[in-house]
């Protein structure tokens, strides 16, 4: 799709203006970016792994974000109208990575076996309770978590797209090519397409910090010493 | 009087709507009882705001599977 190149000119762009000058004292651009940068840090990745373990980790997790972040952003920008993420492409690859770094990690810390071992057999399970519960955790590991992260994503920009355009065409039609008495109806989905873009706005930026979010949170899994 | 009526549209988007009941109820009680905590202990508001997050996301999943399912079927 155009618009992730689009996208990524202008992020490109964006942080290049943002750092070209960089100063100990933060202009206002500057200062913008390093509040998300500060924020993915402080609030995302370090908070859940922990601030030593944070560290190898930080400049992936910031890619991730600021990547879903922009992309998202593209479906309520006038003449793109379509978030680079709402097709499955972008959300798998980025889910891909964050499913082969936590089971390298996992496999690099502890070791093959304890780690697989970890994972896939709870503690305190009973053993004829074993044949149920292995394949459900083994789903759950290689299936569904990378899965469900891609998917979300997706489903959301997908579904916010929708509602936009589902706004936009019904106040086209209503107002301009339907009879009098459905003008108001044409009014109320105009101004309902702008209560859309503002909620398309917070889904935006929330769904960055949940892919984010949720990333961190299964990469702990694979970090900790016992499941 | 005409009496065998045709119903158009998709069943998939009636198998949606069904699908969306679930997660809302537990959307519902999650948060709620996340306000509940915040409002006995609120000096770990947030912790217990990313953990609800976490949660949202997992719980979202479900209606948004119904919706995925929607769109494909």
């Amino acid at each position: 799709m155009l618009v992730r190149l689009v996208v990524m000119a202008a992020m490109i762009l964006f942080l290049w203006l943002a750092v070209r000058k960089a100063k100990v004292v933060p202009g206002r651009l500057q200062g913008f970016l390093e509040m998300g940068l500060d924020f993915v840090r402080v609030q995302i990745v370090e908070q859940t792994l922990g601030k030593e373990r944070a560290k190898p980790f930080v400049g992936m997790f910031t890619v991730i974000f600021f990547t879903i972040l922009f992309m998202n952003l593209a479906g309520i920008i006038p003449f793109l109208n379509v978030a680079g993420t709402s097709r499955i492409g972008m959300p798998l690859v980025l889910a891909l990575w964050v499913f082969v770094t936590y089971l390298v990690v996992g496999v690099r810390r502890h070791g093959g076996g304890t780690y697989f071992k970890a994972q896939l057999v709870p503690a305190g399970v009973p053993g004829w309770m074993l044949p149920i519960i292995v394949p459900i955790e083994a789903l759950q590991l290689f299936v569904i978590r990378p899965l469900t992260l891609a998917l979300r994503l997706v489903a959301n920009m997908m579904a916010g797209h929708i509602l936009l355009v589902l706004t936009f065409v019904g106040t086209h039609t209503l107002l301009f090519y339907s009879e009098a008495a459905m003008v108001p109806v044409g009014a109320l989905t105009f101004v309902s397409g702008f209560a859309a873009t503002l909620f398309e706005i917070f889904v935006a930026g929330l769904q960055a910090f949940v892919f984010t979010l949720l990333s961190a949170v299964y990469l702990n899994f694979s970090l900790e010493e016992s499941h | 009087m005409e009496s065998d009526y045709i119903i158009n549209g998709s069943l998939s988007v009636v198998g949606y709507g069904l699908a969306a009941v679930g997660p809302g109820i537990g959307l519902g009680i999650m948060i709620g009882q996340t306000q509940q905590a915040i409002a006995r202990q609120p000096e770990v508001a947030g912790r217990l705001f990313t953990n609800m997050i976490i949660g949202a996301g997992l719980i979202e999943v479900l209606a948004l599977l119904g919706f995925v399912g929607a769109i494909i079927l």
